[in-house]
């Protein structure tokens, strides 16, 4: 191995084997469109840029591009993103999490609670 | 936070360079496989905040985007199907040195 690729980071993969392209065209469900607008969002109000979305995608490892899809890795990258820049604490998201889960699973059951 | 000063000096049209062969951790815009490759000066594209500062956060300075033209030949040396097609990247000046007679072929 060249000495200058010593230390490659695994998202880093100009020039390496990739084997075939899957070209399976598919639909995005409502909660990724939801997040692809959430970061857009974040962007606009100047909690990060995109450059934060991809340095902690980075960072989250090869792990979870194996094991998670593009927006779950987008939406654990937003969320780190906006507890770094102070939009809210983890107590906070904590908190509405729970409130959120209390809805419901459906939006059949959320539409009936309070 | 005011203006960003604009750093390091402009490379001229044309002009040798190589990309430093450099492997620092943490988020980098200068894709691997092109470090330690030389190429020319293709155009300067415009001065952007530094996306390496701004992926932590902190404040920017802006640095000149260069699209930088390379052989695939000097990219993929003997793996080039096609040594003299030609690879354009835009790199960031701070990631650019022009070639001095020690590194020329």
């Amino acid at each position: 191995m060249d000495t200058q690729t010593d230390g490659r980071r695994w998202h880093d993969m100009g020039g390496q084997d990739a084997g075939p392209i899957c070209d399976n065209q598919h639909d995005f469900s409502l909660w990724e469109k939801r997040v692809d607008a959430l970061m857009i969002l974040c962007s606009g109000k100047g909690y990060f840029t995109v450059d934060g979305l991809r340095r902690v995608l980075e960072d989250m490892g090869e792990e979870a591009f194996e094991t998670m899809s593009y927006y779950e890795r987008w939406i654990a990258s937003i969320n780190q993103n906006l507890i770094e820049s102070g939009a809210y604490t983890t107590e906070e998201l904590a908190t509405k999490m729970a409130k959120v889960e209390a809805r419901g699973e459906t939006y059949g059951d959320a539409s009936l609670g309070k | 936070m005011g203006t960003p000063a604009l750093v390091n000096d402009p490379f001229a049209v044309g002009t040798s360079v190589r990309i430093r062969p450099l492997m620092p951790p943490g988020h980098v815009r200068a894709p691997t496989y092109l470090r330690g490759k030389t190429g020319t000066i293709e155009r300067a594209i415009a001065p952007f905040k530094n996306p390496e500062q701004l992926a932590y956060g902190l404040p920017a300075k802006e640095h000149m985007l260069y699209r930088v033209r390379f052989r695939a030949g000097d990219v993929w040396d003997k793996d080039a199907e096609n040594p003299d097609d030609m690879i354009e990247a835009e790199i960031y000046a701070h990631w650019i040195e022009k070639m001095d007679q020690s590194h020329a072929a």
